[in-house]
């Protein structure tokens, strides 16, 4: 309170704002970047730990002996499959029957807003099975998923193969406290998002699907399973999924767990972790391994069919089973006991996942980052934004109140230059407002409401005329009528460009702030790359220096230089023309994810952040 | 004059109208911040479906709304949006006059005062003019209907917009001096949702100062006076009350809507500081924290009147965001009340000190509300402590806003009579500290 009432130390503190505000600036800005840096070494770092007392203390039995049955049941499988050309529904409903669980299928059909071509998709109609196999002891209140994805393009026959010999091994076990569904969801994460509408009643997207008939109470948590190969060398789990949401930590140290009992390798981001913690190169990999985290979490993108559970409250992993050159392979067995294990510790549960993190980063599986750490590094970015608006507040007000009030005493040259002009009043600020928003909600609408207009005018296909028409509004925006202000007061002044940036870069701040709360690296990547040149870009000065850096700072870029540090990360570094389709890739991805399941990424860059940041463009050509 | 206020109106209603029908209604009145359990449509609902059913709405522990609401909403339910719609354009237009008169009544006591000399010499650049009062009114009005505050309490249709209208009236009546109306208002704000009672303060001090009775303890016309505002004020709460008896035929709604106000049974997340806490608090202490709790609101006035003695409207300002603050089931819509005073004091303007970084605080804490709701409930990733602080800081963002507001009105007065430009005794520019 003091500090806030007493005009002595406030002067001291408004001083202090405005002759240290570019040296504070710059030191935020790198102790921002230090701190993300500095997150995958070890003071930075916990070790992770159990938190649930049910899944603490007692390792179980695993008594899973049939990994040979799951290899004829894949072949078998793998026949059927290849017979029917899709999913064999008939074959697995008679082989689940067999095996003693209650089966049902659930047809869905959903069409796209514009053909996925990476895919190949467009009217998508498939089928999902799945039984239960109710606990003897339960009144079928709770219950654990095993989900398989089975499509057409993808070999996942071993999966569903040794599903289904742990479904025949489960049936013979009496200590089921909860009901275990095993699942095998058609079309990836189309018939996933199909199945769990369905299941929880609700219609969130437009997927079209029949009711359910059976269901087996609340899901507690779901374990997805990814298998391509007799033989596996490691796991790797995926943890991030829909809008960079994550499962409790409790699930993914459960999965290390069991892998370290096992004797399994496992790797996170498909990076093996490192035994030694104190040497630079050590420090190199765990980084590596966070930034691939950081991207593949700033996407929003579901990482695996875990993805979509996690909005029911549903804690859920994807598990990819490895087939690489290494010299020891696991065979079924192993695998199969893994995944026992698992369950019969999730079957202890006594609540819900809670005890643990819910947001973290992973730089390795051993240990992890919590919210608490690592928020400080957005935080420091953010606090960029604040610092330069006080410091234009503080110039503002001083012409306002013009010299007699003296509170804050700064640069007395520009306060008198801009006191001179006339105040253009907040009614200059409206236009640009206006007009960068209508633009941000052409860029929503546009693409796929005149997708058909599009294609008959020009030779491109739907998906093609959906994403350039998404960069043709983007880079229209750019040439705007960007100084209405001008028709309104005759000409632009000093207050005019300060007012305006002054709501841009609280605009942003607000933004980013919200959004990394959300989704912690989304909000990171735009304010790693956009707050710097956001806080020094005016209209006077090296105006195309300014512009340059103002379009290097543009989501699209981000995007673009995204793409090229996850080659770069994933050592499969490519070539511009391969980086261009695969940003045009991820554009048509970044639609369809909205579009089939809600992710926010593209109408949160739409509808916000590119108005925001064509504000700034704004304040760069303000005359 | 009217004409903007008509078009303000217009838009305001349009606004509304389109909110109606869109998707976003059925959002906007899920939100905890914007329907308390006090007032939230679903409840009202509830209750007149009981009624229906020839089951007192009291029973059960829904319904918490006054007798008077539910037999108003009983002919008008067909027309709800209509009504809530008219309600909110009533209010405006209610302060609008108000403040019209209002500021009529400061222009006139700065005159008296100018020919009395009581101002400092070189105060020319603090006296208001009628140029600048001119567009008070108007946007005293605007500030009210435009509040995405108010538009979204109006589209949840939370009955917070009624009891705003009631203070509105009684605000009015007050300024235009009409003893009666200003009591039979009050009383009804208070039969309403019971904090208005601190109004009565305000209230009486601005009537007081009307009839020119001076405030002294030993004078017999201020006691008369006191006795007789005071005696019309109970008189028409206890009529009120009875009417509501007879309407439902039992006392069944005292325990119900004051009892539940009081007690603080219904612990759903709003923005108000009281839910946290008494989750958190073991259940023997809890008869103790909520006399404490509630006593906030009440503890000020005494020495707020004796402060704001002269100034019995900027009291009224300040207890209304007092009662928004610490009440015990605040919505959005109680802080669109008080915010829409903020424009009558925009002489104050240049003595506020944090009004940047508050103003900031305050937008922001309300859009992270439904961000970290979102993240609490649906995704399920965040817990409470999360929600609890930005309810935290919106508040404590309040009460620093009504303090720096209240401490530039002080500051002005203090220049108004000992000049602008102070002097130490040694002869250098002297500052006004706040200890």
């Amino acid at each position: 309170m003091g500090l806030l009432s007493d005009p002595y130390r406030r002067r001291a503190l408004s001083r202090l704002i405005l002759r240290l505000n570019t040296p504070l600036c710059i030191l935020s800005y790198l102790a921002g970047l230090g701190w993300f840096l500095g997150l995958a070494s070890p003071p930075f770092t916990l070790r992770s730990y159990m938190s649930e007392n049910a899944m603490g203390s007692t390792m179980v039995e695993e008594q899973f002996v049939f990994g040979e049955r799951a290899l004829s049941y894949a072949r078998e499988f793998a026949g059927h499959k290849k017979k029917v050309g899709g999913i064999p529904v008939a074959w697995l409903e008679k082989t689940m029957w067999n095996l003693g669980l209650e089966v049902y299928k659930q047809p869905f059909s959903r069409t796209l807003p514009f053909p996925d071509e990476m895919r190949e998709r467009y009217m998508v109609k498939g089928t999902n099975v799945y039984g239960i196999l109710r606990a003897p002891r339960a009144a079928s209140t709770e219950s654990l998923v095993l989900s398989v994805p089975c499509s057409t393009g993808q070999p996942n026959s071993q999966a569903v193969g040794l599903m289904l010999a742990l479904a025949s091994c489960f049936r013979g076990q009496i200590y089921w406290a909860k009901d275990i569904i095993f699942l095998v969801n058609e079309h990836d994460l189309i018939g996933m998002e199909a199945w769990l509408e369905a299941y929880h009643d609700v219609n969130v997207t437009e997927v079209l699907s029949s009711g359910m008939q059976g269901r087996a109470g609340a899901i507690q948590a779901a374990v997805s399973l990814e298998l391509s190969s007799d033989v596996i060398t490691s796991f790797d789990v995926a943890v991030e999924g829909l809008n960079g949401q994550l499962p409790n930590l409790d699930l993914v140290n459960l999965f290390y767990a069991f892998c370290q009992k096992n004797g399994l390798l496992c790797t996170i981001q498909g990076k093996l972790q490192r035994t030694d913690w104190d040497t630079l190169p050590a420090y190199v990999h765990s980084l590596q391994t966070l930034l691939l985290m950081v991207l593949k979490q700033g996407s929003g993108r579901p990482q695996g069919d875990h993805g979509l559970f996690l909005r029911y409250h549903i804690e859920a992993i994807t598990v990819r089973g490895i087939n690489s050159f290494r010299q020891y392979k696991y065979d079924m067995g192993t695998v199969g006991k893994t995944l026992e294990g698992i369950f019969r510790k999730l079957n202890n549960l006594l609540e819900r996942l809670h005890q643990s993190y819910f947001f973290f980063l992973l730089p390795s599986l051993a240990r992890f980052v919590s919210i608490g750490v690592y928020m400080p590094a957005c935080g420091f970015l953010i606090l960029i934004l604040v610092l330069k608006a006080l410091d234009l507040w503080m110039k503002l007000s001083k012409c306002d109140a013009g010299p007699e009030e003296q509170l804050c005493d700064g640069d007395r040259g520009a306060g008198h230059a801009a006191a001179e002009e006339s105040r253009p009043g907040l009614l200059t600020l409206v236009p640009p407002l206006l007009i960068c928003h209508a633009t941000g909600l052409t860029l929503y609408f546009l693409p796929v409401l005149g997708q058909h207009v599009a294609t008959q005018h020009f030779p491109v296909s739907e998906s093609e005329a959906v994403v350039l028409t998404v960069i043709a509004i983007y880079v229209a925006g750019l040439a705007l009528p960007h100084n209405t202000h001008r028709v309104l007061t005759g000409c632009g002044s000093e207050r005019g460009w300060m007012s305006l940036k002054l709501l841009s870069l609280l605009y942003l701040a607000m933004l980013l702030g919200c959004i990394a709360l959300i989704n912690f690296s989304l909000g990171f990547l735009l304010a790693i790359t956009m707050v710097p040149v956001a806080a020094i870009v005016q209209p006077r000065g090296p105006k195309y220096l300014y512009a340059v850096l103002l379009v290097l700072v543009t989501p699209a870029v981000t995007l673009l230089l995204s793409i090229v540090l996850y080659q770069e990360l994933i050592e499969y570094p490519i070539s511009a023309l391969e980086c261009w389709q695969l940003f045009l890739q991820a554009v048509s991805e970044g639609l369809l994810d909205h579009y089939l399941y809600g992710s926010i990424v593209f109408p949160f860059i739409a509808l916000f952040v590119y108005p925001c940041w064509l504000l700034l463009w704004n304040v760069l050509f303000w005359k | 004059m009217a004409a903007p206020l008509v078009l303000g109106i217009v838009v305001a209603v349009t606004v509304r109208a389109v909110l109606y029908r869109s998707s976003l209604a059925g959002f906007i009145s899920e939100r905890v911040e914007v329907a308390s359990p006090l007032n939230a449509w679903k409840r009202v609902v509830e209750g007149l479906a009981l009624l229906d059913l020839g089951v007192s709405p009291y029973s059960g522990d829904v319904f918490h709304e006054t007798p008077l609401i539910i037999y108003l909403f009983h002919f008008l339910i067909e027309y709800s949006e209509l009504v809530f719609m008219i309600t909110d354009v009533l209010t405006a237009v209610a302060l609008y006059l108000a403040v019209q008169d209002f500021n009529k009544v400061v222009f006139k006591k700065q005159k008296l005062l100018m020919e009395l000399d009581r101002y400092a010499s070189d105060v020319a650049e603090l006296i208001r003019t009628p140029m600048e009062m001119h567009y008070i009114p108007l946007k005293v009005a605007l500030f009210y209907l435009l509040n995405p505050y108010t538009v979204m309490s109006c589209v949840a249709k939370s009955t917070c917009a009624i009891n705003n209208t009631v203070i509105a009236f009684f605000i009015l009546a007050t300024i235009k001096g009409s003893t009666l109306l200003s009591a039979i208002f009050l009383a009804l704000a208070t039969y309403q949702s019971l904090y208005p009672l601190t109004l009565f303060a305000p209230a009486l001090l601005y009537l007081l100062q009307r009839e020119f009775i001076p405030v002294k303890l030993k004078s017999k016309g201020f006691w008369l006076y006191t006795t007789q505002y005071a005696a019309l004020y109970l008189c028409s709460l206890v009529v009120i009350v009875c009417l509501s008896f007879f309407l439902l035929n039992s006392w069944d709604f005292i325990p119900s809507v004051y009892g539940f106000i009081l007690s603080v049974p219904d612990l759903t997340p709003n923005i108000g500081l009281f839910w946290y806490f008494f989750a958190e608090m073991f259940e023997h202490f809890s008869l103790f924290f909520v006399c404490v709790f509630q006593i906030n609101v009440f503890f000020y006035t005494i020495p707020l009147a004796v402060k704001l003695k002269e100034h019995p409207i900027f009291f009224l300002f300040v207890q209304l965001a007092i009662i928004s603050i610490f009440k015990s089931y605040p919505t959005v819509g109680d802080v669109a009340l008080y915010m829409a005073f903020l424009p009558l004091w925009s002489h104050l303007y240049r003595f506020l000190r944090n009004i940047f970084i508050l103003s900031c605080v305050l937008i922001v804490c309300s859009l992270l509300f439904p961000v970290l709701w979102h993240l609490w409930i649906y995704a399920g990733s965040a817990n409470s402590n999360f929600y609890y602080a930005i309810t935290l800081t919106f508040n404590v963002g309040q009460i620093l806003l009504i303090s720096d507001y209240f401490y530039a009105f002080l500051r002005r007065e203090y220049y108004l009579t000992h000049g602008l430009y102070l002097t130490r005794k040694d002869g250098t520019e002297a500052m006004l500290v706040l200890k």
